[in-house]
């Protein structure tokens, strides 16, 4: 006699960012082959449009968490709280903003079409699955579906660094993600579960004397080397500056935002939510790779001379920065009072992929002008010829190096305090002396953009959507940077996770 | 009786794997994957898993080396690249130690977890019980998983798209 089967039960309504967003990629594509050529930017719009009600429904997700509490969501694969939500919000912020860059990046190659936002969208899609992930297995189909969609991304371009970018990205990747797989195969031995819920489950029921953990800490080491690439913390940054080179700059910023505030997103579900229980092992272990990225990143950062490899460094930097405040929410994770840790690393992530964003589409528009050029010469008098482009890189530059009153100050005070209240003082003198060194290589930047000579160079054009992108992503780093309890205000819930 | 099979189905895996490494003849290389293959369904054989062995040769031995061999064979087997030369002196022989290394680390960890491992088997269950079961949790725990791998492959069909498409049809 069959026994009964029971399906999961479906929230459709709090699976609606996901459903959009592939439906988005799904329309274009479909619409897109069947149709003769939309009219300049449309394809752009659509799947800006796109992302943005996808965020917009999260936020309405958001408000029914906060109404009737977190839970999961399709027999405990994906989480329904308000940390999946903020993340689904940035990153939906962030490919908003990277469609409308890509549309001037593209047009007129043989790129321009539906195919690159499919792209976009559904890569976007991973990364927001990334951060709602319950279920290990999930998190790496996430993990894949972004990757996948990022190589081919990265190779995009039919240039040669292009290529070479896709294809160090795609074997180091692909091998990042072979060592995650071999993690969670080892942690599902050790723990019997790939559900974050059952994992945590586990380890409340079984004995702490008798524990025998070798298992799960092989997986553990093994989760963090391959999440510690997908973040390009040092010493698994290496791939990060070609690959930031050699793509495509709106692939590139795309990569930095969306990329980054995914993995570490995972990060967060990895360590702090599902495996708690070994915080005292994993922490010296962030601790590390806090303060190699943040030294290499920074010292490294100063000496390029190509825009595109110092903002790659600069991002091995920011990824120091962020680990900071992972080791922080590592002093209390799983416990009832945990701390800022959590929050102010969801916080960085967000304010970090909207300028991070905005950064790269100044730099496209300059190097597009410059015929494909990064090198920092090409920014010389951009003052002159471009003074509110110049204005908006200097704000963007600023928040990066986290000057006060800008969104980058918000973010790196509230890694920094949280890292203090769990007296890692070590950790936080590192970061702030790490800061001070970065800001030399922005304000190198800044320097050849206002005072450099004015060289030959007609103004570069600046296309209407890129610029405002590059307007909305500068408004919200000062917005933000003005009245930070906008923000602040709003992410208090984000640490009251489901699993 | 089953760690002769073990043993034997681990030798068929490791050799495979060790030839898709070193062969210098990609179509050898894809040879060597389907060794490994079929040692990976000879390991699902031995545990009982008799639908998963099945699909494992049928889906990947069958489909999707053949894919490989058409696809190597297409672009032409004679296009090598000179890995000889090294930009840094040391990389390789690093390379192996650290890799070592880590071989012996986890190997140790499994060794020394092998006690916490699992030890439930379907091997008392009847007839199809096997694809009952693996029914019952695709589409019951792991729905959303097995939705998921339908977005990787519009992933698949759009990256396609990219990254051949011609110069010529950009004015159509």
């Amino acid at each position: 006699m069959p026994e009964q089967f029971i399906a999961p039960s479906i929230d459709w309504f709090a699976l609606s960012p996901y459903l959009v967003m592939v439906a988005g990629a799904l329309g274009l594509l479909v619409v897109g082959a069947l149709t003769p050529r939309w009219p300049r930017g449309l394809y752009s719009l659509v799947s800006a449009l796109t992302a943005t009600s996808a965020g917009v429904l999260a936020v309405f997700i958001w408000n029914d968490v906060a109404e009737m509490g977190p839970g999961t969501l399709v027999g405990g694969a994906l989480s329904h709280d308000a940390f999946a939500q903020f993340v689904t919000i940035a990153v939906c912020a962030a490919t908003a903003l990277v469609a409308l860059v890509t549309d001037a990046e593209v047009r007129g190659t043989v790129l321009e079409g539906p195919e690159i936002h499919a792209l976009l969208l559904t890569a976007a899609t991973g990364a927001m699955v990334m951060g709602a992930s319950n279920d290990l297995i999930v998190l790496f189909l996430g993990l894949e579906t972004l990757s996948l969609a990022l190589y081919v991304l990265a190779a995009s371009e039919r240039t040669a660094a292009g290529q070479e970018a896709g294809m160090k990205y795609f074997i180091l990747g692909g091998l990042a993600s072979a060592v995650f797989l071999y993690g969670i195969a080892l942690l599902y031995g050790g723990a019997r579960s790939t559900n974050l819920g059952e994992i945590v489950a586990r380890f409340q029921s079984t004995v702490a004397l008798e524990r025998n953990d070798s298992l799960v800490l092989a997986g553990l080491a093994l989760l963090i080397v391959g999440l510690g690439f997908k973040v390009a913390a040092a010493p698994f940054h290496v791939w990060s500056p070609d690959v930031y080179q050699g793509a495509p700059t709106h692939v590139t910023a795309f990569m930095a935002s969306v990329g980054k505030a995914a993995a570490f997103a995972a990060m967060l579900r990895v360590l702090v939510i599902a495996l708690p229980f070994h915080r005292d092992d994993w922490r010296p272990v962030i601790w590390v790779l806090a303060i190699a990225s943040l030294v290499i990143g920074s010292t490294l950062a100063v000496v390029q001379t190509d825009v595109k490899r110092m903002l790659a460094f600069s991002s091995v930097s920011h990824a120091g920065f962020l680990l900071v405040g992972v080791e922080a929410a590592g002093h209390r994770a799983g416990e009832q009072i945990s701390g800022d840790g959590l929050e102010s690393v969801l916080v960085y992530l967000a304010l970090y992929s909207v300028l991070v964003v905005g950064t790269f589409s100044i730099v496209a528009v300059v190097s597009r002008h410059a015929g494909g050029s990064t090198d920092i010469s090409v920014f010389a008098g951009l003052g002159r010829r471009r003074p509110v482009l110049a204005l908006a890189l200097t704000i963007l530059l600023l928040a990066q190096a986290g000057v006060p009153l800008t969104s980058g100050f918000v973010a790196k005070w509230g890694v920094i305090q949280s890292a203090v209240a769990e007296r890692s003082y070590a950790i936080a003198i590192i970061a702030m002396v790490s800061a001070v060194i970065a800001a030399f290589l922005y304000l190198r930047i800044m320097v050849s953009a206002w005072l450099a000579d004015p060289s030959e160079v007609e103004p570069e054009p600046v296309p209407a959507m890129t610029g405002v992108a590059i307007a909305l992503a500068a408004a919200v780093t000062l917005v933000v940077g003005v009245y930070p309890e906008l923000l602040l205000g709003w992410t208090d819930a984000v640490s009251n996770f489901a699993r | 009786m089953e760690l002769i099979v073990f043993v034997l189905a681990s030798a068929m895996v490791l050799s495979g794997a060790i030839g898709v490494v070193l062969f210098r003849n990609p179509v050898h290389a894809a040879l060597g994957l389907v060794l490994t293959l079929f040692g990976v369904a000879v390991h699902f054989v031995s545990m009982e898993a008799h639908f998963l062995a099945a699909v494992q040769v049928i889906v990947y031995a069958g489909a999707i080396v053949v894919l490989f061999l058409f696809v190597i064979m297409l672009l032409g087997v004679d296009r090598a690249e000179d890995l000889t030369i090294e930009p840094l002196k040391l990389q390789r022989p690093v390379a192996i130690v650290l890799g070592a290394g880590v071989t012996v680390l986890v190997a140790g960890a499994v060794v020394r977890g092998a006690d916490t491992l699992g030890r439930e088997t379907n091997a008392s269950a009847p007839g199809d019980s096997n694809i009952r079961a693996l029914a019952r949790s695709l589409y019951s725990d792991h729905v959303l998983a097995f939705e998921l791998t339908s977005v990787l492959l519009i992933v698949a069909v759009a990256g396609t798209v990219v990254l051949t498409r011609r110069l010529k049809k950009s004015e159509g």
